[in-house]
C-alpha cells in the first residue's frame, strides 16, 4: 500500500516556531528569557531609583564600623566596641550552637519515641501516639512562648534564695533552692551552672580577631585521638573473631583507653568546675544559660522530635517483617534484631527525609525572634539592621548566610546519605 | 486394626478444661500488652506514674475553671472560695471575655457577619473540589461549621438581624452544596472575589472589575480558538487580561463606583487579627500554591534549560531561607523593589510571600509524587497521541497528586501553622498578637496556662482535622498496583 499525497517538504516556515515541538521549545524559552530579563532589569531599576530617592547606597562598609550595642550571650569575644561583622559572628555562633544542639537532642528523643510507638506495649504505644500528634499540630511558636513563658513567670527570683542572718537565727529555709547539691539555680532570670574552669592554660592560637583557646582543641584532639584507637582496636578484635571465632574481650580495653587519656589530660590542666553562688542581688560565679536560650532549645527539641519520631517508624515499618522473622530464626534476641538487622536498613529510609528536618529546625531557629534569643536574625537582622538603616544589605547578607548553612548541611548529609546507601552492583 | 481394651488406653475423649486464669480475657490481654517482660513492665509503670500526674496536676486545675470573672483576681478570688485556698483553677473566664478578639483581632463589631458569612460560604465554594460526593462526611462538617459559626455569632454579642440574614442565606447555599455539589463550580470560581468583598468591605466595582479580567480571558479563548488552536489563543487572552488589569480594571471600577456607589464598609487591614487573619492567609495561601507548586514541579522536570534552571533557582532559594526572613522581605524590602511610591496591603504582601514559600515545598513534594511514576504513563501518554498539557491533565497529575497528596497535606498543615509567624511583621496572629494584648492588660496579667491551651486546641483541631482528611482522601483513591 502507498502513501497517498506528497511527503511535507523540508524547510523553514515561521509557523513552525510554534507547532513544531522541535523548534517551540526554543520559542517558548526565548520569550521566557526576554520576560525574566525584563523582570529583573525592572526590579533593579527600582532598587536603584528607591535608594537614589533615599539616598542611600549600597555598600557593605558598615560592617566594619563599631556595633555599639551588647549581646546577652556572646560564646566568642565580643564588647559593644566590636565591629557589626564581629556581631554578625556572635550571632552566627549562636544560631549554629541552637541548631546543632538542637538536631542532635532531637535526634535522640526521636527515635526513642519513634520506637516505643511501635512498641507492643499497648500503654506506651498510645502514648506516644499522643505525644506525636500533639506536637505535629501545634504551631511551635506556640511551644517557645509557653516555655519561655513557664520559665520565666513561675520560676522564683533571685531574691528567694538569699539566706540572710535572721533567717538562719531563726532556722528558716530560704523560699527557693538550688538543685543538684547545689550546683543549679533556676531564677526568673535564667539557669546558673557550674562553669568548667581550667587552673593552668596553654594559650589561645587563632587568626587575628578569632582565637581559640587551646585548652578546649587539645580536649577535643585527645578525644578525636582515642576514639579512633578505640575503633583500630575494635576492627582488630573483629578480625581475630572471623580468623578463629574467639572474640578477644575488648569492654575494659575500650574504657581505658576512651577514659583514661582524656581524665588525664583534664586532671594535668587542673580541670575544676565553678558553682554559681548567691551574692547580695543575683548569682555569680558559673555560667548563666539564658531562659530564651533554653525555652528556643526544648521547644525546638519537642517539636521537632514529633516529626523525626514520624520519620523513623516509616522507616522501620518500611522494613519487610521476613528481616524481622529471619533474625529471629537465627537466634537474635529482640534488641539486637533492631540494633543489627532492622535499623541499618531503615536507615537508609529514614535519613533522606531526616536531612530535611534538620534543615527544618536550623531554619526554625529564626524564631528565636520571639524570645528575644540573639541569633542571625537578631544581631544582623536586627538590632544592626535598626542601627544603620541598611535594610536591603543586611536582608540580602542574612538570606544568603541561611542559604549557606542550609546547602552545607544538605550536602553533608547527601555525602552521608551515599555512604549508606545500598551498594548494587 | 482391633480396638485397644488394655487398661492404660483411653477409651472416652475427656471434656475440654478450661484455660488457666492468667490465659484468658483481661489477664491475658494484660499480661501480653502491658506486663509481657521485666522492661515492658517497668515502661508501663512509668506511663502510668506519668499519666497519673498529668491528671493530678491538671484535673482540680480543670475542674475548678471559673467562666464568669472580670479579672484574673476575680477568678481567682472565686477558686478560693469554692475550692480551698490552696487549689489551682482554670480561668477560662479570660477566653469568654476576649472570645471576640481571638476570632476577629480589631475587626469593627458590627460587621462580624461578613467574616463568618465568608467562612460559611468557603465551604460551600470547596465543595465541589473537596466533598466529590461523600454525603456523610459532608454532613458531619457541615453541621461542625454551623455549629462553630453559631457559637462564633453568639459569644461576640453581634445585632440579630444581619445574622439571621446571613445565616438564611448560608443555610440555603450549604443545602445546595449538599444537594448539588458539582454545579457549584461557578461559585468556586467567583468565591474568592466575594470573599475579598465580604472581608475588606468597600465599593462592590473592585471585585467585579477584578473578575471581568478572567471573563476577558475567557472570552478572548473561546473566540480565537477554532481559528488559532490552543496555545496562542490562551496566549493572547492572557495577554488581554494582564492589559484590562493593567490600564482598564481601575478606571471602570472608579467609575462604575460614582455611577452606581454600591458597597459596604470598608475594613483596614490593620483591624484584621485572631484566627480570622490566620484563616485568611492560610487559606489564600492555600489555593493559590497548589497551582503554583504544580507549575514550579513542571517546570523543575521540563526538558527546556532555561526554564528547569530558573524553577530550581526558585525552589532552592524559597527553601533554603526561613519563612521569617521572607516575611521581614515583604515587610522591609518591597518597598525597594517596586516603582516608587507605589505601597500596597501589608496582609496581601505577607499572602504573596507566605505563598511562593509553600509553592516552593509544594513542588517538591510534587515531584516526588512525579518521579514515582512509572515512565510507562510517560509513554502511554504519548503513543495516545495526546500532547503534554493534555498528558498532564489526563494522565501524569491525577496519578502524581494522589501518590503526593500526604505530603501535600502536611504542607498545607505546616502553612495554616506558620501563619503565627506575621506576627513578627505587625500583625495581630492569635498565638502571639492578640495574646500578648491581652496578657498586657491589667485584668488578665499573669495569666499563660488558658489563652496557649485555648489557641493550640483550636490549631490543633483544624491541623489535625486535616490530616484525618488526608488519610481518609488516601484510603479513597488508593487503587492497588498489582
Amino acid at each position: 500500500m502507498a502513501y497517498a499525497g506528497e511527503a511535507p517538504k523540508p524547510g523553514f516556515r515561521p509557523g513552525m516556531l510554534i507547532y513544531d515541538t522541535r523548534y517551540r521549545s526554543l520559542t517558548i524559552q526565548l520569550i521566557v528569557l526576554v520576560l525574566f530579563a525584563f523582570g529583573v532589569s525592572w526590579l533593579i531599576n527600582n532598587v536603584i531609583v528607591n535608594l537614589a530617592a533615599k539616598d542611600r547606597t549600597f555598600d557593605y562598609g558598615f560592617l566594619w564600623n563599631r556595633a555599639g550595642y551588647d549581646i546577652n550571650q556572646t560564646l566568642i569575644p565580643y564588647t559593644n566596641d566590636s565591629t557589626h561583622g564581629r556581631a554578625l559572628f556572635v550571632g552566627l555562633v549562636n544560631t549554629l550552637v541552637v541548631a546543632a544542639l538542637g538536631c542532635f537532642l532531637a535526634t535522640i528523643l526521636g527515635v526513642i519515641i519513634g520506637v516505643l510507638r511501635l512498641s507492643k506495649n499497648w500503654l506506651i504505644g498510645r502514648l506516644m501516639t499522643v505525644y506525636v500528634e500533639v506536637f505535629r499540630n501545634i504551631p511551635l511558636l506556640l511551644w517557645i512562648l509557653l516555655s519561655f513563658v513557664i520559665l520565666t513567670e513561675t520560676t522564683p527570683s533571685p531574691r528567694d534564695f538569699r539566706v540572710t542572718d535572721e533567717m538562719v537565727a531563726a532556722g528558716q529555709a530560704p523560699a527557693a533552692r538550688m538543685f543538684l547539691n547545689d550546683s543549679v539555680a533556676i531564677t526568673n532570670r535564667g539557669m546558673n551552672v557550674p562553669a568548667p574552669l581550667f587552673e593552668r592554660s596553654l594559650g589561645t592560637a587563632g587568626i587575628g580577631e578569632f582565637q581559640i583557646s587551646l585548652n578546649f582543641l587539645a580536649i577535643f584532639a585527645v578525644i578525636g585521638a582515642s576514639a579512633i584507637v578505640n575503633r583500630r582496636m575494635v576492627r582488630r578484635a573483629r578480625a581475630i573473631q572471623e580468623d578463629t571465632g574467639v572474640r578477644p574481650v575488648t569492654w575494659w580495653k575500650s574504657l581505658l583507653l576512651l577514659f583514661v587519656p582524656v581524665i588525664a589530660l583534664l586532671l594535668a590542666l587542673g580541670f575544676h568546675l565553678e558553682y554559681p553562688r548567691m551574692t547580695r542581688f543575683n548569682f555569680s560565679g558559673g555560667i548563666e544559660v539564658l531562659h530564651s536560650f533554653t525555652a528556643l532549645l526544648v521547644a525546638l527539641v519537642l517539636y521537632t522530635a514529633a516529626f523525626i519520631a514520624e520519620i523513623v517508624r516509616a522507616g522501620i515499618q518500611a522494613i519487610s517483617r521476613g528481616q524481622t522473622e529471619a533474625a529471629f530464626a537465627l537466634g537474635l534476641r529482640p534488641g539486637r534484631t533492631m540494633s543489627l538487622i532492622i535499623l541499618p536498613q531503615a536507615l537508609r529510609v529514614i535519613i533522606p527525609p531526616l536531612i530535611s528536618q534538620y534543615l527544618n529546625l536550623t531554619k526554625n531557629t529564626s524564631l528565636a525572634i520571639a524570645v528575644s534569643y540573639m541569633d542571625l536574625r537578631g544581631t544582623l537582622g536586627g538590632v544592626t539592621l535598626n542601627q544603620t538603616g541598611k535594610e536591603l544589605e543586611c536582608m540580602l547578607l542574612m538570606m544568603l548566610i541561611y542559604l549557606t548553612i542550609s546547602l552545607i548541611i544538605s550536602s553533608v548529609m547527601n555525602i552521608y546519605n551515599a555512604s549508606v546507601r545500598l551498594k548494587e552492583r | 486394626m482391633a480396638e485397644s481394651n488394655q487398661a492404660f488406653v483411653r477409651t472416652a475423649i475427656l471434656p475440654a478444661q478450661k484455660p488457666p486464669l492468667t490465659e484468658k480475657g483481661m489477664i491475658k490481654w494484660l499480661r501480653e500488652n502491658l506486663f509481657s517482660g521485666w522492661f515492658n513492665t517497668i515502661l508501663t509503670l512509668v506511663g502510668l506514674w506519668a499519666i497519673y500526674s498529668l491528671i493530678a496536676a491538671a484535673l482540680p486545675w480543670w475542674l475548678n475553671g471559673v467562666w464568669n470573672a472580670g479579672s484574673l483576681g476575680e477568678c481567682r478570688t472565686i477558686v478560693a472560695e469554692r475550692a480551698g485556698p490552696d487549689a489551682t483553677g482554670a480561668c477560662w473566664a479570660m477566653v469568654r471575655d476576649r472570645w471576640h478578639q481571638f476570632m476577629f483581632g480589631f475587626y469593627p463589631q458590627d460587621q462580624y457577619w461578613r467574616p463568618t458569612t465568608a467562612f460559611g460560604l468557603l465551604f460551600a465554594a470547596i465543595a465541589p473540589v473537596l466533598f466529590s460526593g461523600q454525603k456523610r462526611f459532608q454532613t458531619y462538617m457541615l453541621i461542625g461549621v454551623a455549629a462553630f459559626l453559631s457559637v462564633t455569632l453568639w459569644l461576640a454579642t453581634v445585632p440579630m438581624l444581619p445574622v439571621a440574614l446571613t445565616a438564611l442565606l448560608m443555610l440555603a447555599l450549604l443545602a445546595f452544596a449538599q444537594l448539588r455539589p458539582a454545579s457549584l463550580m461557578w461559585f468556586t470560581v467567583i468565591y474568592p472575589a466575594l470573599a475579598f468583598f465580604l472581608l475588606w468591605g468597600g465599593s462592590v466595582w473592585t471585585p467585579v472589575a477584578a473578575m471581568a479580567g478572567l471573563l476577558v480571558l475567557l472570552l478572548a479563548y473561546r473566540v480565537l480558538l477554532p481559528w488559532t488552536g490552543v496555545a496562542i489563543a490562551a496566549g493572547i487572552g492572557v495577554v488581554l487580561a494582564l492589559l484590562w488589569w493593567a490600564l482598564l480594571d481601575v478606571p471602570v471600577a472608579r467609575m462604575l463606583t460614582s455611577v452606581l456607589p454600591f458597597g459596604l464598609e470598608s475594613v483596614a487591614s490593620d483591624r484584621f487579627g485572631g484566627f480570622l487573619l490566620a484563616l485568611t492567609i492560610g487559606v489564600t495561601a492555600i489555593s493559590f500554591s497548589l497551582p503554583m507548586g504544580i507549575l514550579l514541579a513542571l517546570g523543575r522536570q521540563s526538558d527546556m534549560v532555561l526554564i528547569k534552571t530558573l524553577s530550581v533557582g526558585f525552589i532552592e532559594f524559597i527553601r533554603g531561607v526561613p519563612l521569617i526572613t521572607l516575611l521581614f522581605t515583604a515587610s522591609l524590602l518591597l518597598q525597594y523593589f517596586l516603582p516608587p511610591n507605589t505601597n500596597f496591603d501589608l496582609i496581601l504582601r505577607v499572602i504573596i510571600l507566605v505563598t511562593f514559600f509553600a509553592a516552593a515545598y509544594i513542588a517538591e513534594v510534587i515531584r516526588g509524587g512525579l518521579a514515582a511514576l512509572p515512565r510507562g504513563q510517560y509513554e502511554a501518554a504519548d503513543a495516545l497521541g495526546l500532547d503534554y498539557w493534555s498528558a498532564q491533565r489526563l494522565i501524569i497529575m491525577p496519578q502524581a497528586l494522589k501518590i503526593a497528596i500526604p505530603g501535600i497535606v502536611s504542607t498545607f498543615i505546616g502553612l495554616f501553622k506558620d501563619t503565627t509567624l506575621v506576627a513578627f511583621v505587625g500583625l495581630l496572629d492569635p498565638l502571639k498578637g492578640i495574646t500578648q494584648i491581652v496578657r498586657a492588660d491589667i485584668a488578665w496579667k499573669g495569666i499563660y496556662w488558658e489563652p496557649y491551651i485555648f489557641v493550640g486546641a483550636i490549631f490543633f483541631v483544624i491541623c489535625f482535622g486535616m490530616s484525618r482528611y488526608s488519610m481518609y482522601l488516601e484510603q479513597k483513591l488508593k487503587r492497588d498496583h498489582r
